[in-house]
This record gives structure tokens, C-alpha cells and sequence, in this order.
């Protein structure tokens, strides 16, 4: 009966799919799966994850760490922009995506994105450590500095500019 | 041909139909039979059955959706009255927009209303912002391996929960010690058992102009692809989308939250606002039914209208 019921199967797969995937070497019957449900840890492992609630009750959750965000590079973000030392995020990009300033201008970005932005500098050590901006949010950084500054949204890495900084 | 053997041919049928959505009339005439294995897999108390919800971006506020709470809510709910308590709930990621240590605390209580043995979560890069995913790893992260990825079974399945948005500079990333991971993981699993991967980022090149990819995912799928019957199920794209590469099916869900352009419609993946009702139907849930000895996993989309 097993064999009967493989060739039924491989005939229809080659009838309606002309072996378009790579399923027929699995048509050995059901398989030795292990019995029954329950959720398994991998041996020697605990179980991810939380337990979901019974019946209507909610149980009450433990409790959390509140960690500080993290800390803002430079200066904050009230300033308004300036002219000249604003950059826009819009579109899922920075405008503009080369900016060059002063050595000790102070640059200004505004999220004008329904989505959220962050202004992070690539690489590791780099100045641009923005929180998470949603839309409206602004966030300054004042470049002492010369030298180019690469940065991203770590959101949506593929939005990358620069900053270049001249004495 | 006995019963029994009718509803196990019809179920390797209803496997066929899953991986070949766009195939021609031939195959659109079976995917009656897939209806009947997902329904008769889905009424089964015996069979494994699992919700996936995705994107619910808790904390967002914008015109896309003024109130991802209640929609949340709503997926919850909608959980709720399945007529079945599903063996887990997974959730893909971006479970927060902005990562705060209340949007986590808001959507881990909001998750603990699930009926289900089980919640399971992945992260997503919006989980992500600004610390690396630390607050998530705090929040979510018990009894994973490294930076919170992990494996299950169940109804004799294998479940592995892969993530990919840790990266800062790359969205879509898995890393060598991921990677190495999967392959001790899938070392001790036979060929013949069915394989479901979850991660947030789809692990398939669905449009990575906007960074829906993972760039080292093809070391993964070489390692799945000497397993029968592989169902990938990701979110973050905000759109159902299917794509079947041999033995390896994806399955991009659908948010709580608000949707995204189709890939390359839009200059940019921008939250689209569309009419309240038009909103509804843009959001859902998945449940996934799979019953031992089936070829492949029964999907069900559930809108929240």
C-alpha cells in the first residue's frame, strides 16, 4: 500500500509541477517524527521564549530593567537648525548626503520621515550617536574637528552621508 | 486507496499548492485540496498549531496608523477567539518602534495576554535602536544562545529562530558565530524532519535596494538544503509575499502595524496611509497548522477586518 500511494504521488508531482522542486526524494511516507506535541529545548538547553497566559487570566509579568538610553554625542536637540548646518531626512535619505562646514559649526538634522531615523557615525569611535528620532525630532552635533565623518541611520543602513569638516 | 491514504495524498498535494502560488491553472485547480488539508490540519487538536504575528511597531505615531496599540490589540484578540489554543505564538520582530524600555515593557505585557503554551519572539532592527538590542536581549532574551538566537521542537518539527537586524551597519546580517550555530543546531536533525526558520529580515533577496535581504543568508540556506520540506516565515517587509527556491519555501508575513510599499513602487519604504477600512485589511495574523506525516505546513492569512 506504502509503495501504491509513493507512485500515486510522484506521478501527480510530475504532472502538475514537471518537477519543479526538489520534494520527490521525500516521499518516504510519514516520516519517524517523535510522537505527540510538547515544546522542546535542544538537549542540554532551556526553552526560549515566556509562558503565554491560561484562560482569561493575565499573569503578571516579571519585572524589568530599565536601562537609561544611551547617551547623545554632542549637544541636544533643541536648537533650531541653522542655515547652512541643516541637514533634512527625508525620503529615507540625508539632505544634503555631502555637507561641508566649518570647524566648529554646530549641524543640525530634522526627521521630516513618518518613519524614525538615527544620525550614527560608521565604524567604531565616531562622534554621531543620535537616539532614535521620530518624525519631527532633531538632533546637533558640533565639529571641533577637520576630517570627514561618515555616518548612517542604523535603522535603515543603506541611508548613508557625510559631513566634511574643513579648518 | 484508503482514507487515510486520500487525506496524506491530499496533504503532500496541499504541500505542492503552498510551494508553487504562482503557478498556472493546473495548479490553482488543487489548491482546493490545500484548502480542505488546511482546514482539516487546522480543526485537528493533534496537529501543531502556531500563530505568527509581526511588526507591531509599539510606539509608533504617525498618519500610517494613530493607534498601533489597539491594532495590536486586535491581533490579540483575534488570537484569542481562533477557537483553538495555538501550541505558540511567534512574533518576527519590531515588536517596538524605538526600542524605549516602556515600549519594550508595554508589548511583553501585551504578549503575555496570548492564549498559547508558549511566546516566542525575534528581534527586529527597530527592536534595535541605539544599544545593539541590549534592552531587547534584557527583555527577550532568556535561555537563548548568543546575541538571542535559539531552537525548538515540537510535533516533530525543528524550529530555529534566527537573528539578523543586530548588525548597525548592516540590516540583514547573520555573523559567523550565527551561522556556526545553525550548523551544530541542524547537525543532529534527520533529513526527513520538516524545518521552520523564523527571522525577522527575510533570509531571500526580496528588494535589498531597501535592505530586505540578509547578506550572508545563502551560508544558512546551504545548510537547509538537505532537508525535505524547509519553511522560512520572516516579517519586516509588511506585505505577504511568498518565493520557493526548491526545497526552501519563504513566507514574508503581514505587520499589526501599517503597511509598505510593494518593493521598488514607492521611492522609498515609506509607511503608506490609506483609509481606515483599507487599513484593516492591510493587517493580520498567520496561523500555521502542520500535522505528522504531512509534506509541508498549512498557512492561513487572517486579516484584522
Amino acid at each position: 500500500m506504502r509503495s501504491y500511494a509513493r507512485k500515486t504521488r510522484s506521478g501527480a508531482v510530475a504532472l502538475a509541477l514537471a518537477g519543479a522542486f526538489g520534494l520527490l526524494s521525500a516521499c518516504g511516507g510519514a516520516g519517524g517524527g517523535k510522537a505527540g506535541g510538547g515544546l522542546q529545548a535542544p538537549p542540554g538547553g532551556s526553552l526560549a521564549g515566556m509562558p503565554g497566559a491560561t484562560g482569561s487570566a493575565s499573569p503578571s509579568m516579571p519585572g524589568m530593567d530599565m536601562p537609561t538610553p544611551s547617551g547623545r554625542a554632542g549637544g541636544g536637540t533643541q536648537a533650531p537648525p541653522v542655515a547652512g548646518n541643516a541637514v533634512v531626512i527625508k525620503g529615507f535619505a540625508f539632505a544634503p548626503a555631502a555637507l561641508t562646514v566649518k570647524a566648529g559649526a554646530k549641524v543640525t538634522w530634522t526627521n521630516k520621515d513618518s518613519d524614525a531615523h538615527t544620525v550614527t557615525s560608521q565604524g567604531s569611535g565616531g562622534p554621531l550617536n543620535s537616539a532614535a528620532m521620530n518624525t519631527g525630532d532633531t538632533f546637533s552635533y558640533t565639529f571641533a574637528k577637520p576630517g570627514t565623518y561618515r555616518y548612517l541611520c542604523t535603522i535603515h543602513p543603506f541611508m548613508t552621508a557625510t559631513v566634511t569638516v574643513t579648518p | 486507496m484508503t482514507r487515510r491514504q486520500l487525506m496524506r495524498h491530499a496533504g503532500w498535494f496541499g504541500g505542492a499548492v503552498v510551494l508553487s502560488v504562482a503557478g498556472g491553472e493546473v495548479i490553482s485547480h488543487i489548491a482546493d485540496h490545500h484548502d480542505q488539508v488546511a482546514a482539516a490540519a487546522a480543526s485537528d487538536p493533534n496537529a501543531l498549531r502556531f500563530v505568527q504575528v509581526s511588526d507591531s511597531h509599539i510606539g509608533f505615531d504617525g498618519p500610517a496608523n494613530t493607534d498601533v496599540t489597539g491594532s495590536f490589540e486586535h491581533a490579540l484578540d483575534r488570537i484569542n477567539s481562533l477557537g483553538f489554543r495555538p501550541d505558540f505564538v511567534m512574533h518576527t520582530g519590531d515588536l517596538t518602534h524605538l526600542s524605549t524600555p516602556a515600549q519594550f515593557d508595554q508589548v511583553k505585557q501585551m504578549l503575555s495576554t496570548a492564549r498559547t503554551e508558549r511566546v516566542f519572539v525575534v528581534p527586529g532592527e527597530h527592536d534595535a535602536v541605539g544599544d545593539g538590542g541590549r534592552a531587547y536581549l534584557r527583555t527577550f532574551g532568556a535561555n537563548t544562545s548568543g546575541d538571542g538566537w535559539y531552537s525548538f521542537d515540537t510535533h516533530g518539527v525543528h524550529f530555529l529562530a534566527l537573528v539578523n537586524t543586530l548588525s548597525l551597519e548592516k540590516a540583514g546580517h547573520l555573523g559567523p558565530e550565527q551561522i556556526d550555530f545553525v550548523r551544530k543546531d541542524l547537525a543532529a536533525v534527520k533529513p526527513d524532519t520538516p524545518v521552520v526558520v523564523f527571522s525577522h529580515i527575510p533570509l531571500f533577496a526580496m528588494y535589498p535596494q531597501w535592505g530586505w535581504s540578509t547578506d550572508d543568508a545563502l551560508q544558512v540556506i546551504a545548510m537547509l538544503r538537505r532537508f525535505s520540506s524547509v519553511t522560512c516565515l520572516n516579517g519586516h517587509v509588511h506585505q505577504l509575499f511568498t518565493k520557493t527556491e526548491g526545497n526552501i519555501t519563504f513566507h514574508s508575513a503581514t505587520t499589526t502595524a501599517y503597511p509598505l510599499p510593494a518593493p521598488g513602487h514607492a521611492p522609498a519604504p515609506t509607511p503608506q496611509v490609506l483609509p481606515a477600512r483599507q487599513l484593516e485589511d492591510a493587517l493580520g495574523i498567520r496561523t500555521v497548522a502542520y500535522r505528522e506525516g504531512d509534506q509541508a505546513l498549512a498557512l492561513k492569512e487572517e486579516r484584522l477586518t
